[in-house]
């Protein structure tokens, strides 16, 4: 397997496993490279890729565009809040205005989940999701999962427990193909409220219970309480969310075993996990965001690679 | 049609010539680092570090360098073009470095290395070393500075470096024509 399957990354649940391992290994290579005196290499030069962002984004967009420039691909950027899509202008218009400006690949972030199939019907140009709505936030998987790998090796076999607010998530949905295609084992824990219905019918396992969920797993991926997708109560208050699913460094020493922590940002610090625990030798947040900017480096390289095979 | 241009016996004489040419240059190699080129100039670096330890007791400084990131023909090739490992952990800053690898052809994989080595400092200077040296088809103006074998073959042949063990056989195909 050398090229990518597919032409745009839409989602973990389209690509194969061979397609999420050479992004892997591909990342490899990169973090190499961004570590390097000069962190820049030539390969995408050629390239121009728009970063059209519906939502707001901090480290995902900083990530796509260091990436992209450590790449040395041209970029332009986007954000709804200062564009004609304010003036009535349609997603697909709006597209098509930027594509037509000679854009080879585009990095997405749009609240509607499915945007990034819809656009790949209609458009030419290579997509890349970089998260729509509650659906998929695929690159956000990608790097967990290298960053996991790099921490506790293969991931066949290991237990990986997601905890929060899976309901509003992209990166939970992400996430648990991602591990599962890798042969992990995936458990979400967290209150009802915050659990879809039917979540166990993608073959995880559920509970309610955070220190059993944490005794049970090899690493623990703890996601943010999207405050900002919750138009109705899903719990009391957030004290008590954060007594019965936040991780303190008391509850994290008590364990048998010595677990891995993950957080796909931003820290609501004091609620999901403590300071002491973000700050641990234990977590791996910042190994997290390092390896965001690899990965993403990456998945453009190896789409912009297939991008010419088909043209060809 | 596919014949042998060198045989063990005479790699094995061509690692000891370039190692007494290098020696002769670098001295004792105190600010010298060999760097061969993945994936192919692996063996052939090794066996050069080898032949001057084993000749001179000398430790040479070494590295593997890819240079995947700065080849000219990505997106202009169906070939995949998948990195391999860098493995460099001395300072290139101001270290005369001699670069491996094992055809010398185009050249291209030589201007991608120069652009490659700079991403880790400024050498003091930069040699290279072939095992082969295809005369013809050059596309770029690089030439080697130690060459173990010199050949004339046509665009359409391949020149293939066998390794087995720590020997190393060298054969030319020719079967596109005959």
């Amino acid at each position: 397997m050398s090229l990518l399957s597919t032409k745009h990354l839409l989602g973990i649940k389209d690509i194969s496993t061979a397609d999420i391992q050479l992004i892997l290994t591909t990342a490899k290579n990169f973090k190499e490279v961004i570590n390097r005196p000069i962190k820049k290499v030539p390969s995408l030069r050629d390239v121009t890729i728009a970063n059209v962002f519906f939502e707001n984004s901090t480290r995902t967009k900083i990530s796509f565009e260091l990436a992209e420039k450590r790449l040395s691909a041209d970029t332009v950027n986007f954000s709804s809040g200062s564009s004609s899509v304010k003036k009535g202008e349609t997603l697909l218009d709006t597209v098509n205005n930027i594509l037509a400006m000679k854009v080879d690949m585009v990095v997405m972030r749009h609240p509607a989940p499915g945007a990034h199939q819809f656009l790949s019907r209609h458009i030419d140009a290579t997509i890349i999701n970089a998260g729509d709505g509650t659906h998929e936030h695929p690159t956000q998987a990608l790097l967990d999962t290298y960053s996991l790998q790099e921490k506790i090796g293969d991931l066949k076999d290991k237990k990986i427990v997601i905890v929060g607010d899976i309901l509003h998530s992209r990166v939970a949905l992400s996430n648990i193909y991602c591990l599962q295609k890798l042969g992990a084992k995936v458990r979400v824990c967290g209150p009802p409220t915050l659990l879809p219905k039917h979540i166990s019918s993608l073959g995880v396992e559920v509970s309610h219970n955070l220190r059993d969920s944490l005794e049970w797993c090899d690493a623990a991926n703890m996601l943010r309480i999207q405050l900002e997708r919750q138009e109705d109560k899903y719990f009391p208050s957030l004290r008590e969310y954060s007594l019965q699913y936040g991780v303190t460094f008391p509850l994290l020493q008590s364990l048998k075993k010595e677990i891995v922590l993950m957080h796909p940002g931003p820290i609501n610090r004091g609620v999901e996990i403590t300071s002491e625990v973000a700050d641990s030798d234990q977590s791996i947040i910042l190994n997290q965001v390092e390896n965001g900017v690899a990965v993403r480096m990456s998945v453009l390289y190896l789409l912009a690679a297939r991008g010419t095979s088909d043209e060809k | 049609m596919k014949r042998i241009i060198l045989e063990y016996k005479q790699v094995d004489l061509i690692l000891t010539r370039i190692a007494h040419q290098l020696i002769e240059n670098h001295g004792d190699f105190s600010n010298t680092a060999l760097l061969a080129l993945q994936p192919r100039g692996i063996l052939f670096g090794k066996s050069i570090r080898a032949r001057i330890k084993e000749l001179f007791d000398i430790e040479v400084t070494y590295g593997e360098l890819d240079t995947t990131f700065h080849r000219d023909d990505f997106r202009r090739t169906d070939k995949p073009l998948l990195p391999s490992a860098v493995n460099i952990d001395f300072q290139i800053e101001d270290k005369r470095i001699i670069l491996i690898d094992d055809v010398l052809y185009t050249g291209r994989s030589i201007r991608a290395a120069l652009d490659a080595v700079n991403d880790y400092g400024r050498p003091s200077s930069i040699e290279l070393v072939t095992l082969i040296n295809r005369k013809y088809n050059r596309e770029v103006p690089i030439q080697p500075d130690y060459v173990g074998e010199h050949i004339d073959s046509r665009i359409d042949d391949y020149v293939k470096v066998d390794w087995e063990d720590n020997n190393c056989k060298v054969w030319i195909i020719t079967d596109k024509l005959d």
